[in-house]
């Protein structure tokens, strides 16, 4: 018996790293490194060689150089002169841009045409079905050179507005020019503007001899930010407005009604400031060989736009679709056995529900949206990718680094995102046990 | 009780009533359309607009097809033809265009006299991806699948017939090393044997090797260039061998993303958010313009051959994370049950877990393949001449300047005939693999 009691002596043999589960996941990790390491620095060796044959060097101090080409579509200031670090920065606000606008109207058609698709009516949700399958089985660049295609082929030019016998017309109450240089729309002029050349604007509109045209009034950074200061602290006062009807609620059991006090409390302060101000709108004028005043949204920036916004609201739909059908009909009709109204029903027990489903396969749409914006360089649209990735790589010989920071900047703005969702899942997760 | 009854009732009906047909309002078509288009004032509405809608389409594109113009040799023939008809330019449709360059948007550049070879590569494609989709199939047809690539690539690319018969060679040493080894010294020398010894099989051996053999008997047919291969040829190779190629490697990237070696995992999860964190465009220009600086000075291979890499990376990211909900969809137990049924690791993946997390799966794999079909389309900016790119070729010349909607329309169809046929064939494989009872 005192035989089996005996520990066996712990000694460790050269097998045991293959043979043994204690030891063998080190076997393989340590493998798996080495083979990593070896790989890396096969490939920086490789580089490093490369770059002494051609003559280059590892530096991104073309970032500070004038970047010497011209960006039609800016947000910011730019000109020539301006750095390619300048040029970067463009770009990065044009792919937000088009990304912003393309997400918002792809959630607006998604959710419509996912919400038609399970219509019962048959002629409206066959023919969202055709939409959905449409889009979703063609390529997006298809459709964006399809739909640049429309807008720079079968719209007029410019010209063609001009004089008595135009042959084409302004449209929406004669403010929104379709052309096949772009769209123009009008712009909010303040005829009160703060800033300085409004200041300009009432000294010379003042001058004016009788008879004289007078030139639409301008408008600047501060008076929008006045404007949407107002609607930001009226939007606060709504809520709190709300968070009030709630506390009235818990405590007597009534709710008073909401809706047109804080319809009043948006709304009215918000147009104070407006008619303060003096907003105007300015429609587009015909002068010269093109349209002036209004603003000009440049073919390339419409044809992505809507070809992004078509294609991914399809796949939105599908998901807004599939997230109101994974709500089971029991909790419909759980709620109204508890006596909620039809609206309180979709606010308080099908939304919450549906929206779990909902917005992560939304929030990966609208990351797919940002990345195929890059898509951009089928119609000229001057995205990031094509400043740095593309006119500034071109030019200066530095495909290394402007590929790396270009990839980098979308690896960051993704990482964002997933990080942003990541929240959002846990805040909204199934409590469970 | 019926004396009772008697009494209290005056009249009862002793024969039954004739059957009489429902309403009319309730039956047939008539009960379909209130039904269906005009339950309520908002679907009124909504009829009314679709309608609308439907009748704008295809106001102006009924007549636009309907006076199309198929047999002219440029488009100012078609415009002839319209003008004949007392049509303007833009009245009808010149689907010529198609008809005269099909070939060209087909085969691309490929020499015509060749014709056959991409044709019978397609054909012995589909004999070889039969057996794998369809479960009717012999099972001892899937060696001719397995074969099927190398003839596929001689076929399109021609050249030696050594080049593609070393190189499955290769897989042949490499499985062979695997099951010898791995007997002699357990799975993790195996496998590392299966890794190295086909590479370095690749590396030393084959050139040598297929310039001996063609010398003693030279099987070569005509080379073709890959700058020579465009249109829908061009679409279908990279999106087939991107296809075939990502799955496994996805598979694999899945499960080290699961796996609890702590390096295995960071590297997989690094590696999958960094390929799907850029848009495969820059990964395109990456593949084009920077390869050469990653690469041994002098080594230059063919620009498909770099985009079918990139391409297949991208998709086997996606693919990683699909597989991965599927994994993580499955209950513990299935993990557990395959241990205590004591299989190693390999085994309990290959027989319990992958089956049923890749059926869990199937509609997001077959997404990532829809995506990644569409996708390569955009090899046209990095020089290749998808259809796309032949579109703006065709454009360029003389007789088909200033085309546009019958390329578009024609492309956009192929497309969508091979996106939505991908998409039922899945639809079909869930239904067959379906296990639940309902």
């Amino acid at each position: 018996m005192s035989a089996s009691t005996d520990v066996p002596k712990a000694s460790f043999r050269l097998s045991q790293l293959i043979y043994d589960t204690r030891y063998r996941s080190i076997t393989i990790q340590v493998i798996a490194l080495v083979l990593l390491v070896a790989a890396l620095w096969w490939l920086v060796n490789n580089t490093v060689q490369n770059l002494e044959t051609l003559g280059k060097d590892f530096d991104f101090g073309f970032l500070t150089q004038p970047a010497g080409y011209d960006i039609n579509q800016r947000l910011i200031d730019y000109d020539s002169q301006s750095t390619h670090g300048r040029a970067a920065m463009v770009g990065i606000l044009n792919t937000l841009l088009v990304a912003l606008l393309g997400c918002a109207l792809a959630t607006i058609v998604g959710v419509l045409a996912g919400v038609l698709r399970l219509s019962k009516n048959w002629l409206v949700s066959n023919l969202t079905a055709v939409y959905v399958e449409g889009f979703r089985n063609v390529p997006l660049l298809l459709w964006i050179i399809l739909i640049f295609a429309i807008m720079t082929e079968s719209t007029p030019e410019p010209r063609d507005f001009r004089g008595e016998d135009a042959t084409a017309s302004l449209i929406v109450g004669e403010t929104v020019a379709v052309t096949n240089r772009g769209v123009y729309i009008p712009r909010v002029g303040f005829e009160n503007s703060l800033s300085a050349a409004g200041a300009d604007w009432r000294a010379e509109t003042a001058a004016l001899e009788a008879g004289e045209e007078a030139a639409p009034p301008p408008s600047s950074g501060l008076d929008w930010l006045i404007v949407f200061g107002v609607l930001v602290a009226s939007i606060l006062g709504a809520r709190w407005n709300t968070r009030r009807a709630d506390a009235i609620q818990e405590a007597t059991g009534d709710r008073p009604a909401t809706w047109y006090v804080n319809l009043g409390i948006i709304v009215l302060p918000t147009l104070a400031a407006l008619l303060a101000l003096g907003a105007t709108i300015v429609a587009p004028i015909f002068r010269g060989f093109n349209f002036a005043e209004g603003i000009h949204l440049r073919n390339s920036l419409i044809a992505l736009w809507l070809a992004l916004a078509l294609y991914t609201g399809a796949f939105v739909a599908e998901i807004v679709r599939a997230g109101i059908l994974s709500v089971s009909k029991g909790q419909t009709e759980a709620a109204s056995a508890l006596g909620l109204r039809p609206g309180r029903i979709m606010n308080l027990v099908i939304l919450p529900q549906a929206l779990r489903v909902i917005i992560p396969p939304l929030i990966s749409q609208y990351l797919n949206l940002t990345k195929n914006s890059s898509l951009a360089i089928a119609v000229g649209y001057m995205d990031v990718r094509s400043t740095l990735g593309g006119i500034t790589i071109n030019q200066t010989g530095r495909e290394l680094e402007g590929m790396l920071l270009l990839g980098l900047f979308y690896l960051v703005l993704s990482l964002v995102i997933s990080a942003l969702m990541n929240v959002y899942n846990n805040a909204v997760k199934l409590k469970e046990r | 009780m019926s004396e009772v009854h008697a009494e209290t009732t005056r009249f009862v009906r002793t024969e039954m009533v004739a059957e009489q047909d429902p309403p009319i309002t309730e039956t047939g078509a008539v009960k379909w359309v209130r039904e269906n288009l005009f339950s309520g004032w908002l679907n009124v509405l909504l009829t009314v607009l679709s309608l609308f809608i439907i009748y704008t389409i295809l106001a102006a594109l009924l007549p636009w097809f309907a006076n199309s113009v198929w047999t002219a040799e440029s488009l100012a023939g078609c415009r002839e033809v319209l003008s004949e008809q007392g049509l303007s330019g833009h009245g009808g449709a010149c689907f010529s265009v198609i008809t005269e360059r099909w070939n060209q948007l087909i085969f691309g550049f490929y020499p015509p006299e060749l014709y056959w070879r991409p044709i019978l590569a397609f054909v012995v494609f589909l004999l070889g991806i039969a057996p794998v989709l369809f479960q009717g199939m012999p099972r001892q047809a899937l060696w001719g699948s397995m074969a099927a690539p190398f003839v596929v690539y001689w076929l399109i690319w021609g050249g030696s017939l050594w080049g593609p018969v070393l190189t499955a060679a290769g897989f042949g040493i490499g499985a062979a090393a695997f099951i010898v080894i791995s007997r002699a010294a357990g799975n993790i020398l195996g496998s590392l044997a299966a890794l190295l010894l086909p590479v370095l099989f690749w590396m030393f051996l084959v050139s040598p090797l297929v310039s001996g053999l063609a010398s003693v008997a030279p099987l070569e047919i005509t080379k073709v260039e890959s700058n020579d291969i465009g249109g829908f040829m061009l679409a279908l190779i990279i999106g087939i061998s991107g296809i075939i190629l990502s799955l496994p490697l996805g598979i694999l990237l899945a499960l080290g993303r699961q796996s609890h070696l702590f390096i295995i995992t960071k590297v997989s999860v690094a590696f999958i958010e960094i390929i799907r964190g850029v848009p495969l465009i820059v990964w395109l220009f990456t593949a084009s313009l920077l390869l050469n600086y990653f690469l041994p000075p002098g080594t230059d291979f063919d620009l498909m051959l770099r985009v079918i890499i990139m391409v297949t990376l991208f998709a086997s990211a996606y693919i990683a994370e699909v597989v991965r909900g599927g994994l993580a969809a499955l209950p513990k137990g299935q993990y557990e049950a395959a241990d205590a049924l004591g299989l190693d690791y390999a085994k309990s993946m290959r027989l319990i877990i992958l089956p049923q997390a890749l059926k869990i799966s199937i509609p997001g794999i077959v997404n990532t393949f829809i995506g990644l079909f569409k996708d390569t389309t955009l090899v046209v900016f990095i020089g290749l001449l998808d259809p796309i790119g032949l579109t703006n070729a065709i454009r360029a010349t003389t007789e088909w300047n200033g085309i546009y909607w019958e390329l578009f329309i024609f492309i956009g169809l192929m497309f969508f005939i091979f996106c939505y046929s991908m998409g039922r064939y899945s639809i079909y494989l869930e239904k067959k693999l379906q296990r639940e009872h309902r």
